[in-house]
């Protein structure tokens, strides 16, 4: 069994392998090459799943080293795969949201006409993200890191025509490189520290390493998995990510990659564990992005954009269960499964919704969709209140947990967290209920401005090819995209309570990650009720906003927080006058100090020394006589030089 | 009076020799002074001979002697090939060395 | 040092008798003189001979040292043989050519005295420094006769360095040959493809005219005279020419013709005012007469161009 591990990476690797290299004669089969590599990837996750769930709950990692990849003395870096539940939990959901992805994609980008390459990359994509979670050592972790990195920017430019598509890609990239650095700054900490990188020996050294070190690699992996998780304060990408094809802003940026951050800090949990200063700062990560994220997604007109700061607040909920340490990494797990299924789904019913509406992303242009579109609304709406923790459905149940948890952690620290993610649930309802009523409910908006603008100026080329005029009316879509779309609203629906009831997942991933119930102040009934209460206020405020008065088709001027929000709370701002500004006085200082000071020093030394040769040039005049007086000199000099030691 | 003064006499005469080939332009002229060089080295030599008690010295002088011999003919040779190339026997014209 | 008996034999060890001193002090001083003027004189002539006057001087301290063969061998092969090549030499280059004493390189000379003047200085000032107080003297080697003693030296201990001197020697004459030698590159031009080349070439086609003006002067450095009376280059060899030492006798015949004027005016003793009138008369007889004078005109130019350099 433990030689399938390599399988799981090697299947899509190998698809985007010949989807990339194989040329225009894979045109008409490649989208269906990748879906099915994809598909295989994840039968033998679920294979090696099936045969994990037969052995008991101690023995189920499974271990295969595949060759050791740099034999240096002392510096030993293997191609070592680990399986374990935790890895597990992850194979399955990215092999199988991936697959459900691959094969909405094969219709949402069956216009397209380098649809074989975009499906290279998604396998490109998988295979990175499976080696991320398969590694068992932290430098082949990084790679793969590194590869979703790779599949992200190419992922996200690639309508790369559009310069706004090219520039978010670059900006994605750039922002991720600041985490990348935090990362191999930790792998370099470790192997200093530990002498090694893989799992079992710094986890197995962890214990003995002081608290300093231990959190300083522990700041270094957050800082990681902020970039990757578009956390506070490296959470500016994610926003601008969303010009990529929808198909990837579910699949990468909220179901996969941008959880690859809590992966991380779970994965290093014994890392964590010892470094009570870095879990804080986890926790004030989590806690910030989440309320940021919920206040971004709120003022949003932009439904992908929206849907971009839902999955930055509910990342910072996990981050922020992971730094509650044992109490939350389970839950932590929880809800990025959970999360995985909904918001995927939300992101194929955006996407879907789009695809009726040629490529309209304003959702004030909208409304009144779910008489057209009805598989859209009933999976968008099953995923709408997954998310928001109706009861009984998936987000209720991990997002609770994490409630509880917050408070669990005890103190003061446990009441404010409690608070936040208390807070962070009411404005989830309101945010994802205004989107419900903006899309689906209410006057027909797209009547009037269909007209209006009959051609965006920065529409994708797929409505270009179809024409605005073709089809006047929104309408639903193929099959192919909604089969993935029900699929992932029945996981949404339905995979909380398999989780959660019985408290399977947690005993499931407790020898991994370890489980500690914490002392909460509060009972959990308490929590439990607080948090509907709460979701109700939130719904009621949404509805009396945007279900009883009429949604002007022009945005209004809004508050200040408003304003604030719809420029993603001043994020571009805030770094360009701090990063770029800073980093161009900072170049204007060192070109100043350059030219003064460096070229000074060199042009000056430069400059003695050819005054000195010109003058010295002089005595080079090509006299013989001129010559002969200095050997004549010279002698004398010799001369004095050798009656003076014999005189002293 | 000491014999030492013959050395006086070397010294000044070497020296006069020196100058003269520093300062002479006339490449015939500055040869000639060379030989007067040799020739005050010669006269030290003698002096240390009689200095000594023995033959060396002279041993010497006769050599630079035989050495100055061959060195003038080859010295004047070029100094004629010179003067044929470029019609004038002045050290200050051949200054190729400078570029 | 102490006892008078080591004084004496001391003194006799260093000391010099006084014939040797007086003509060390005389010499000497001529000897320097003789240095300076090499260095100091225009013509490398002079400066030639007053080498040679300085190695005579040198042979002669040679012989006062107890070196008899040096002495002989300074004078026969340096005064004799090196200073004649040298003379040879002065005189392939032009024996008259003066040089021009004046400094072109900017501080060599106050350099090069600096540097003569330290030197000498450090020279003289190691030799007081250094003990040079017990003179031994050659009687005792020069005993077997001072020839015999050097050769006994030169071909026992000294054979090796002597036999590398004979080598050197044959490389410097081989050495000298080659740099003088010219190798012919082409074959001689016949007499006859000469003649038609020069012909070609527009020169100059009879024979060149001969030096001398008839029945006055014949020698080889005297242009002979134009009809005009001006001097033909063609007449004189190019390289007296090249040396400046032809002469001009073309202004001559009338200086002549002037001063037998003045002599015959100062003989007859005639007035001042018909003395005019005669030398006018005078000039017109010798002008129109003998025809010797083509340029009357030129009786106001009083300078005479001797012999022009």
């Amino acid at each position: 069994m433990d030689n399938l591990i390599a399988l799981l990476v090697a299947a899509p690797l190998l698809g985007a392998a010949v989807l990339l290299c194989g040329g225009p004669a894979l045109d008409r089969v490649g989208h269906w090459l990748g879906t099915v590599l994809a598909a295989a990837s994840f039968v033998i996750g679920a294979v090696l799943f099936a045969d994990m769930l037969g052995k008991g709950a101690g023995d189920r990692a499974l271990h295969q080293h595949l060759f050791t990849w740099v034999p240096v003395a002392g510096f030993k870096a293997d191609i070592g795969f680990q399986l374990d539940q935790l890895s597990m939990t992850f194979v399955l959901l990215i092999s199988g949201v991936g697959t459900l992805i691959h094969l909405y994609s094969v219709g949402y980008m069956a216009h397209d006409e380098r649809r074989r390459r975009f499906f290279g990359y998604l396998n490109l994509f998988l295979a990175a993200m499976l080696l991320l979670v398969l590694a068992d050592n932290y430098l082949l972790l990084y790679m793969g890191w590194e590869g979703v990195g790779l599949a992200s920017y190419l992922l996200i430019g690639f309508w790369q025509h559009k310069p706004s598509a090219a520039t978010a890609a670059k900006k994605a990239f750039l922002v991720n490189r600041v985490g990348d650095l935090g990362l191999s700054i930790a792998i370099m900490l470790m192997f200093t520290t530990f002498g090694t990188f893989s799992f079992g020996g710094v986890f197995g050294a962890a214990g003995q390493a002081t608290e300093g070190k231990l959190t300083a690699v522990s700041l270094m992996l957050l800082l990681a998995a902020c970039g990757k998780s578009a956390q506070v304060p490296l959470q500016s990408w994610l926003g601008d990510a969303m010009e990529g094809p929808t198909p990837v802003s579910a699949l990468i940026h909220a179901a996969t990659m941008v959880t690859a951050g809590v992966y991380l800090i779970t994965r290093s949990a014994d890392l964590f564990n010892g470094a009570p200063t870095a879990q804080l700062a986890v926790v004030v990560v989590g806690a910030v992005t989440l309320v940021f994220g919920a206040v971004v997604g709120c003022a949003k007109d932009d439904i992908k954009k929206s849907l971009a700061g839902s999955t930055m607040s509910q990342i910072g909920y996990m981050i922020m269960a992971a730094g509650l340490g044992p109490i939350g990494y389970v839950f932590a797990i929880m809800h990025l499964v959970t999360h995985g299924f909904f918001k995927a789904g939300l992101f194929l019913g955006a996407g879907s919704v789009m695809h009726g509406m040629n490529d309209e992303v304003d959702m004030r242009k909208y409304g009144g969709l779910r008489k057209y579109m009805p598989v859209t609304f009933v999976t968008f709406g099953l995923g709408y209140l997954a998310i928001i923790g109706f009861p009984g459905l998936s987000g209720f149940f991990s997002k609770d947990k994490i409630i509880e948890a917050a408070f669990a952690k005890g103190g003061t620290e446990g009441w404010i967290l409690g608070s936040v993610a208390l807070l962070g649930a009411a404005i989830t309802a309101y945010y994802m209920t205004r989107m419900m009523l903006m899309t689906f409910f209410g006057e027909e908006r797209w009547r009037d401005t269909a007209t209006a603008s009959p051609d965006a100026p920065d529409a994708e080329p797929a409505a270009q090819e179809r024409g605005p005029h073709e089809e006047p009316l929104p309408h639903e879509s193929p099959w192919i995209m909604t089969v993935p779309m029900i699929v992932l609203a029945v996981g949404s629906v339905g995979a909380g309570a398999f989780f959660g009831i019985g408290d399977r997942f947690l005993h499931w991933l407790e020898p991994v990650t370890g489980h500690s119930e914490g002392h909460s102040p509060v009972g959990a009934g308490v929590v439990t009720t607080a948090t509907i209460v709460l979701l109700l206020v939130g719904v009621g405020i949404a509805y009396l906003q945007y279900g009883r008065k009429p949604v002007p088709a022009a945005a209004p001027r809004g508050s200040l927080l408003t304003r604030a929000a719809r420029r993603d709370l001043l994020q571009d701002d805030f770094n360009h006058v701090v990063l770029v500004r800073g980093g161009e006085h900072l170049t204007r200082s060192l070109v100043y100090v350059d030219h003064t000071l460096v070229d000074g020093v060199v042009n000056g030394t430069a400059a003695s020394f050819g005054g000195l040769s010109g003058r010295l040039r002089k005595v080079q005049n090509g006299y013989a006589r001129s010559y002969a007086l200095s050997m004549f000199g010279g002698t004398a000099v010799i001369v004095a030089a050798t009656l003076l030691m014999r005189a002293v | 009076m000491n014999p030492v003064y013959y050395l006086y006499l070397a010294s000044l005469l070497f020296t006069i020799g020196a100058a003269g080939v520093l300062i002479r332009r006339n490449a015939i002229v500055v040869f000639m002074c060379v030989e007067l060089m040799l020739n005050a080295c010669n006269l030290a030599f003698v002096a240390f001979s009689r200095l000594h008690g023995n033959l060396d010295g002279q041993i010497i002088a006769f050599f630079t002697m035989v050495v100055a011999a061959a060195e003038v003919v080859v010295g004047l040779a070029i100094i004629v090939s010179m003067f044929r190339a470029r019609h004038s026997a002045s050290v200050d014209d051949a200054s190729l060395m400078k570029l | 040092m102490s006892s008078p008996a080591d004084l004496t034999a001391l003194a006799a060890a260093y000391q010099t008798s006084t014939g040797e001193a007086v003509q060390f002090w005389v010499l000497g001083v001529v000897a320097v003189i003789g240095a300076l003027c090499t260095v100091l004189m225009r013509r490398a002539v002079h400066s030639a001979l007053c080498l040679a006057g300085t190695m005579i001087i040198l042979a002669v301290f040679y012989l006062a040292n107890g070196a008899y063969f040096l002495g002989i061998v300074q004078i026969v092969v340096y005064t004799g043989a090196i200073m004649m090549l040298f003379l040879f030499v002065v005189m392939l280059v032009g024996v008259t050519a003066a040089d021009s004493l004046k400094e072109t390189i900017k501080g060599q000379r106050r350099l090069a005295a600096l540097c003569g003047v330290g030197f000498g200085v450090l020279l003289i000032a190691g030799i007081a420094n250094a003990s040079l107080r017990s003179w031994n003297g050659l009687s005792r080697a020069n005993a077997a006769g001072n020839p015999q003693g050097l050769a006994a030296l030169i071909f026992t201990k000294y054979v090796f360095a002597f036999e590398l001197t004979g080598a050197l020697l044959i490389t410097a004459a081989v050495g000298a040959m080659v740099l003088t030698h010219r190798e012919r590159v082409e074959r001689a031009k016949t007499q006859r493809e000469q003649s038609e080349e020069r012909v070609r070439r527009g020169a100059q086609l009879p024979p060149l005219p001969a030096p001398g003006v008839y029945a006055r002067h014949n020698a080889v450095d005297i242009a002979g005279l134009l009809p005009d009376g001006t001097p033909s280059d063609l007449t004189v060899n190019q390289t007296l020419k090249g040396r400046g030492q032809i002469r001009d006798v073309s202004q001559e015949a009338i200086a002549d013709l002037k001063a037998l004027e003045q002599r015959s005016e100062t003989r007859l003793g005639r007035a001042r005012g018909e003395g005019t009138g005669a030398r006018g008369t005078a000039g017109e007889g010798s002008g129109g007469g003998d025809g010797t004078d083509p340029h009357p005109e030129r009786e106001g130019r009083d300078e005479t161009q001797g012999v022009t350099r």
